[in-house]
């Protein structure tokens, strides 16, 4: 060997060593106790409330934004915020917001019923590439349309105008009475942003590129730009691939946070990011895996914190396909479903058996719905009740090609639905199709058999979200014409009395697991994963989690 | 050599137009609908259908395709549905980061992957040659994403010597101005940044390299093995030269040829192997972009992001081509 050679040799090895034991002295960085890391699936799309919807967006724009409404943290109960108090009248449509005084937005514009006019009506007025239900879905979701009428979309505004009565009373009129309004407004997307940065830096440009894609034309809530609320963090900086940086906002209004900075990274996949939790990069991060929760629980250092459920699957019952515009037949469904065993059996732990068709989190909620547990016996006796001959036929139908969260395996969980079934008198016939383009549009013109598999996930708080969407008007879907139950959700759609409305929900909700349109049988709670000095964190059913009540211990 | 650069050059039309071909297809073939993809999870069959209609999806294939060619012929790789931000910008972004991380890999195989395949060509037939074939084989064989996941387990998360994601501790405050970490930190005179990115480069440079690193090695032994037995090598031995300077002077620069070839086509090896890489260590370039936009549907991402790709391993390829005729007259003759 070359003398050369051997020298180059040794200088490598001498390198590596000097390199690992550099690495080994200044391994693990660690946290600072007044800075947080946490890791997110991806970069969030905007910064700016009004045109996202994707949840790694909306977890930092609710550190930065508050709007008229919050919630209390961890729960879906309406409390004030922005807002001090609020009054209906003239049936509904006339809302009334005493404002809170002295408050400011980051950037030293105060906040008063002007701001609170100039955002309502910056929504209102969308126009292009702004008002379809792709970028600004949340307004169109609750507000029902534009000023304009946006080609391709059915427009029903429900607002109508916004006045400023003095600096602290903001008064908001709708087209028509929506007691779902006030609930709506405790939506990220609705948060107060500052007139003045939105101006500034060009919140209200923006194109709809080549591939019909929203792109922004401004500095507003983009990388390297601005995004100004008056919540207790404030943007610091956001380079895509490297982090996001909100630093406390020293002059918040109320309770000042514990933490200095938190910092957002974006790190996609999920071994990853659990990885990056047990050696320390980051301190806590959602959306753990279900089978990544058994080695976050035996690691001493981590912990996992439970969001509650707010998702629903269930089995629709088509009453437009004989026999099952009979009762007693869809009670001998009901009963022939094996929900408990598949819960237990797909859910890794996750799961809790759903008794209506909405989680406990939310208003309206009924204890005392009628519950249907696994009896083939019974449900055999009812089919005979019926007057039918057993085996009956039943065409039951299951998407491929998907996994939600309350569905994760949609094959595994029709085959031990189709055996208790076939094991209760009926005799199943699979049918599947791809969840897009075919299952959907089937389910939702009700040519997907007498029954199928599908299930949702709230947008927001309020109970119309899920029971109203489900059955307050006639659909295909469920293939029946109830009017004693649409009057009832309509008539609670519109009450203004919080309490009066909740009593309302559970007198639908009894109606309903009565009536049997179909059979919910779980809702799945999502894990976050934590380190365990790291306390305060409140998981919300519906994900609005302040990072302003989160410190370190120990 | 002008008209050797030139017909290459001119070679590259057809290949360009088949990836676009091949890409354009690939993504009509994937499973879902891009108009599904851009309006998201909850969109009615209404609004795709006016989607489906306004974006010309439902127009001839062949209108689609003239439509595509003429888009990325501006200049213009479309929108990311993800981020709504250009292609081109994420790709500026996004791209240093994949440079850096395949720069750093190629280090790692070359030199190392040089000195052991020549140390075992010397040592013919002895221990050092069959640890180095031993090597070798394994760094061949073995999945870079599994590599990947070893070393990661091993020296991030059970021993901590080395961080597990990103390109930099985010503690750090740190200027980017070329997006090149580690030369960002130079320049900058941040030297706790510089060597923090290059902490964040030694795993996944190491997992990357393995497969060039075996490669390299192997071609390495076997050239220093044929030139060593060159007559003009003898020659120089019988001349009296130390054995040091003929294998530096006649050895090791003969047997570099076809070492720089391997090393050139390693490039678009690298590319592939960057998507399994960057995932793993979260490391934000192309790879885990395209990744995302795979999982996401993603489909502007997807198709502008593959032919980037494409065309990078195509133009690499072409400057091998081209320095290879720099460094050996015969294949430039041989072309004429």
């Amino acid at each position: 060997m070359g003398k050369g050679l051997k020298v180059l040799l040794a200088a490598v090895a001498v390198a590596l060593t000097v390199t690992a034991a550099t690495l080994a002295a200044t391994s693990r960085t660690g946290a600072t106790s007044d800075t947080l890391v946490f890791g997110t699936a991806s970069e969030p799309t905007s910064l700016d409330g009004a045109v996202v919807s994707d949840g790694e967006s909306l977890r930092v724009i609710d550190q930065i934004t508050e709007g008229l409404v919050g919630l209390k943290n961890g729960t879906t109960v309406i409390v004030p915020k922005l807002a001090t108090s609020w009054k209906a009248s003239n049936a509904g449509k006339v809302w009334t917001f005493k404002l809170r005084k002295g408050v400011q937005f980051q950037d030293g514009t105060p906040f008063n019923a002007k701001a609170v006019c100039a955002n309502f009506d910056r929504w209102y007025n969308f126009t292009g590439a702004f008002a379809s239900d792709s970028t600004s879905y949340y307004y169109y979701t609750v507000f029902g349309g534009y000023k304009k009428k946006s080609a391709g979309l059915t427009n029903a505004p429900l607002y109508r105008s916004c006045k400023a009565v003095g600096d602290s009373t903001a008064v908001i009129t709708l087209r028509r009475p929506n007691a779902a309004f006030l609930g709506a407004l405790s939506l990220t997307a609705f948060g107060m942003q500052s007139p003045t940065a939105m101006a500034k830096y060009g919140a209200n440009k923006g194109t709809l590129s080549k591939d019909g894609v929203f792109t922004p034309g401004g500095q507003y809530g983009v990388p390297g730009g601005y995004a100004v609320g008056t919540g207790p963090f404030k943007l610091e900086s956001w380079k895509i691939g490297d982090k996001l940086e909100i630093v406390r906002n020293d002059s918040y209004w109320g309770k000042k946070a514990f933490l200095r900075r938190v910092i957002f990274r974006s790190i996609p996949d999920n071994a990853a990011r659990l990885q990056a939790l047990q050696t320390g990069e980051i301190q806590g991060y959602d959306l753990v895996e279900p089978q990544d929760i058994p080695t976050v629980q035996k690691n001493s250092k981590l912990k996992v914190l439970d969001r509650p459920a707010f998702n629903v699957a269930y089995v629709t019952i088509n009453q437009a396909v004989k026999p099952f515009d009979n009762p007693l037949v869809r009670q001998a469904v009901a009963y022939g479903l094996d929900r408990a065993g598949v819960v237990k059996s797909f859910y890794a732990g996750r799961g809790t058996v759903a008794n209506e068709f909405m989680p406990p989190e939310v208003v309206g909620y009924s204890k005392g719905v009628k519950k249907y547990s696994y009896n083939p016996a019974k449900a055999k006796q009812l089919l005979q009740q019926a007057g039918l001959t057993l085996p009956v036929e039943v065409e039951f139908w299951y998407p491929t090609d998907v996994s939600r969260p309350y569905m994760p395996d949609p094959a595994r969980n029709f085959q031990a639905f189709a055996a208790s079934l076939d094991k209760s008198g009926f005799k199943v016939i699979p049918k599947s199709a791809p969840w897009r383009p075919d299952y959907v549009s089937r389910v939702q013109a009700g040519t997907a058999g007498a029954l199928n598999l599908i299930g949702w996930t709230g947008d927001f708080g309020d109970p119309d979200n899920f029971i109203g969407t489900f059955f307050r008007t006639q659909q295909g879907q469920w293939g029946f014409n109830n009017p004693k139950l649409f009057a009832l959700l309509n008539k609670a759609l519109i009450e203004t009395s919080i309490s009066k409305r909740a009593a309302l929900y559970r007198q639908a909700n009894n109606m309903i697991m009565n009536f049997l349109p179909g059979v919910p049988y779980v809702h799945t709670k999502p894990a976050l994963a934590f380190q365990k000095n790291v306390v305060g964190y409140i998981p919300s059913p519906v994900s609005l989690e302040p990072f302003s009540t989160v410190r370190f211990v120990g | 050599m002008l008209r050797f650069a030139v017909r290459r050059l001119i070679l590259l039309v057809p290949i360009l137009i088949g990836l676009s071909l091949l890409v354009f297809i690939w993504i009509r073939a994937l499973p879902g609908s891009p108009a599904q993809a851009l309006l998201g999870e909850r969109a009615t069959d209404e609004s795709i259908a006016h989607v489906r209609d306004q974006y010309g999806l439902d127009e001839p294939i062949y209108d689609q395709y003239w439509r595509y060619l003429q888009t990325i012929g501006s200049g213009d790789l479309g929108t990311s549905i993800a981020s709504r931000r250009p292609i081109t910008e994420e790709i500026q972004e996004r791209f240093p980061a994949t440079i850096e991380l395949a720069i750093s890999a190629m280090l790692f195989a070359t030199l190392i992957g040089i000195p052991l395949g020549f140390v075992a060509a010397k040592r013919h037939g002895g221990a050092v040659d069959h640890a180095s074939l031993f090597v070798s084989l394994i760094g061949v064989s073995i999945p870079v994403f599994f590599l990947a996941l070893l070393l990661k387990w091993l020296f991030a998360v059970e021993l901590g010597w080395l961080p597990s994601v990103g390109r930099q501790d985010v503690l750090i405050d740190a200027e980017h101005p070329t997006n090149f970490y580690v030369l960002d930190g130079i320049i900058t005179g941040n030297w706790n940044a510089a060597w923090d990115a290059v902490k964040h480069l030694i795993l996944p440079a190491i997992a990357l390299g393995s497969i060039p690193l075996a490669i390299t090695a192997r071609i390495t032994r076997a050239s220093v093995l044929d030139v060593q037995n060159e007559d003009y090598v003898r020659t120089a031995r019988a001349k009296g030269i130390s054995p040091s300077a003929v294998d530096r002077r006649h050895v090791l620069r003969n047997a570099m040829l076809p070492i720089s070839t391997i090393v050139g086509l390693q490039v678009g090896l690298l590319l592939s192997g960057a998507i399994l890489t960057e995932t793993v260590f979260a490391f934000p370039g192309i790879g885990t972009w395209l990744q995302m936009a795979i999982v996401n549907r993603d489909y502007p991402v997807i198709q502008g992001g593959v032919l980037f790709v494409a065309i990078i391993v195509v133009l690499v390829n072409l400057l091998v081509d081209i320095s290879y005729g720099l460094l050996n007259p015969r294949i430039r003759l041989a072309g004429r």
